[in-house]
């Protein structure tokens, strides 16, 4: 079915062509969105119950429907300009920071063959867009005119800065064992016959842990959401923010939350290999991705992952700002460089197997 | 005209524009924005060019590094420009003529270049690789030496920065945030077992 639409798109030429690369993308934009609302709903539920609370549970079956009655409350909210903020750049801020947040999903292999872009140097690409994201923040500080947003912007940017050379050191550990910047070939070369033992957490474990502490740190949440301290600067970056401006840096944030969470999937957990792969070989319709492997697997991994950033929210108090410097500069970088001369080591010594 | 060379019109102009934005505008953060802008659309004009290392890398580490520290610095400052401008119109004359010496030097160069030897086929499609994958076995195979002396190069850049502005300053009061974090329960409270006092005794 896929393949007819596409022929039959094709066949009107170019116009055909970018209406079905239109159609990819939104395949993947509208999930992502749908998912950002249904993990905020999530969230609270989560959050609730690790507090012994209920969580929202009034609107639409057991509250399913809060996160949309938030949205449209956003929508329909005035989106309110300081007076004397910089009009252009306030409003760019937003698209700024969402745009890469999208941009990135496109890198992202949900099953062998199944992404939008297949880039020779998509690791690198998606290193580079995650650091531009910084820049909807840096913006929406400094152009809303107020202390507490530039604050919270100084704040945001320099932590964003700091963990981005922990996370590409785990990433160059990563391509050191593939030998290759693409995603698919990443995940391939976690394929073999010891089931979750051949996926690269075994023998990059540290990088692993560092990866995702990373991520935590970079998409500015629990325990590492200085940017926002409720407590300090009311609440960074965005306070100046209302309405539908607000609604679009909470849909970025949301997004890149799962993108890491997808991202430590395909990098260090297998992607869409199964735990068991090797073990079982047997065909069986409709439950043999269980052993085989397949999208489903992502899904499930990155589910995992997306519940830890709740789970640490719930769990761990907010650090102080200079223990967050400390633990990216003084513990991560340190680690990092070592471990990355042990991968170089493991990978030359052949002492890892590489792809199935 | 391919769709390629509209692409790469387009991310020319945006380029020029805003690299001679960068000069001209008012606001401080608006030219280091207008410069990120150039540099991204320089990476794109080499995405173009098929050199996607460089490209993607240019926009990892200049768009997405230094000039995010830069802004920093120009959002941090406050500095007014106006009293800098004030000379622009004077020295208008100067710049052009320096800007023109420079634009004909560089034509020189390519134009030598272009004559002594025409810029071949693309090595990295003539080894069957990738650009990136390529790349990596010249600099780590061929130019190791000059690769390695660049890296000691930037590393005594980085020790001398550091020592430039490692000096000692009076009145500074600093907490160690190792100690801090490592601190245990023992360290802070000391439970004393002491026998219960019971009503109607004298203390002694």
């Amino acid at each position: 079915m896929i393949d007819a639409v596409r022929e039959s798109l094709l066949a009107y030429g170019n116009t055909g062509l970018v209406a079905w690369v239109v159609l990819k993308i939104l395949v993947i934009a509208v999930p992502v969105i749908i998912a950002v609302a249904m993990f905020v709903y999530w969230e609270r539920k989560v959050i609730g119950w690790m507090h012994v609370r209920l969580g929202p549970n009034q609107i639409g079956p057991f509250g399913l429907l809060q996160a949309f009655a938030d949205v449209f409350k956003l929508l329909f909210k005035e989106v309110i300009q300081p007076s004397s903020a910089n009009k252009f750049l306030f409003v760019l801020a937003p698209l700024i920071a969402l745009v890469p947040s999208f941009a990135a999903w496109s890198l992202v292999p949900f099953d062998a063959g199944l992404v939008l872009a297949d880039v020779n140097v998509g690791l690198l690409l998606l290193l580079a867009l995650t650091s531009l994201g910084v820049y909807g923040i840096i913006l929406a500080g400094w152009s809303s005119n107020s202390r507490y947003a530039m604050l919270g912007a100084m704040r945001a940017a320099a932590q964003t800065i700091s963990y981005e050379i922990p996370m590409g050191f785990a990433l160059v550990s990563v391509m050191i064992m593939t030998g290759s910047l693409n995603l698919t070939e990443i995940v391939m070369a976690q394929a073999g016959s010891k089931g979750f033992l051949d996926w690269y957490w075994l023998p990059l474990l540290p990088m692993f842990v560092i990866y995702f502490i990373s991520g935590v740190a970079e998409t500015n949440r629990a325990p590492f959401d200085m940017a926002e301290g409720e407590s300090e600067i009311v609440a960074g970056f965005h306070v100046e923010y209302s309405g539908s401006a607000f609604a679009i840096f909470f849909l970025a944030e949301y997004a890149n939350m799962i993108l890491i969470a997808f991202l430590a999937t395909v990098l260090f957990m297998g992607g869409w290999l199964s735990p068991l792969q090797g073990w079982i070989n047997a065909d069986v319709a409709w439950v043999d991705w269980i052993w085989k492997g397949g999208w489903q697997w992502t899904f499930i991994k990155a589910f995992l992952f997306s519940f830890f950033y709740l789970w640490f929210r719930a769990t761990f108090p907010r650090y102080r700002y200079d223990q967050i410097m400390r633990l990216g500069w003084k513990v991560f970088i340190p680690i990092t460089i070592v471990w990355v001369v042990v991968a170089a080591c493991l990978k030359y010594f052949g002492l890892v197997t590489i792809g199935a | 005209m391919t769709f390629e060379l509209l692409c790469f019109y387009f991310f020319g102009t945006v380029a020029v524009v805003a690299a001679l934005s960068v000069i001209s505008v008012k606001n401080s953060v608006v030219a280091a924005l207008c410069l990120v802008l150039t540099f991204f659309s320089m990476a794109c004009v080499w995405l173009l060019a098929q050199a996607e290392f460089l490209g993607v890398a240019l926009a990892l580490v200049y768009v997405g590094a230094v000039m995010v520290l830069f802004l920093f610095v120009v959002m941090m400052l406050d500095v007014d420009f106006a009293p800098l401008r004030e000379g622009f119109v004077r020295f208008l004359p100067v710049g052009m003529l320096v800007a023109a010496v420079m634009l004909v030097e560089m034509l020189m160069m390519i134009g030598v270049r272009s004559v002594q030897a025409p810029p071949g086929e693309d090595p990295a499609v003539l080894a069957g690789m990738s650009n990136m994958e390529w790349l990596g076995h010249t600099l780590f195979r061929e130019f190791v030496l000059p690769f390695e002396i660049a890296a000691v190069i930037l590393t005594v850049g980085l020790i001398a920065a550091v020592t430039l502005n490692e000096r000692k300053r009076s009145h500074t009061k600093l907490q160690n945030p190792a100690r801090q974090v490592m601190v245990k329960r023992e360290d802070r409270i000391r439970l004393v077992k002491m026998a219960a006092e019971k009503k109607g005794e004298v203390a002694p």
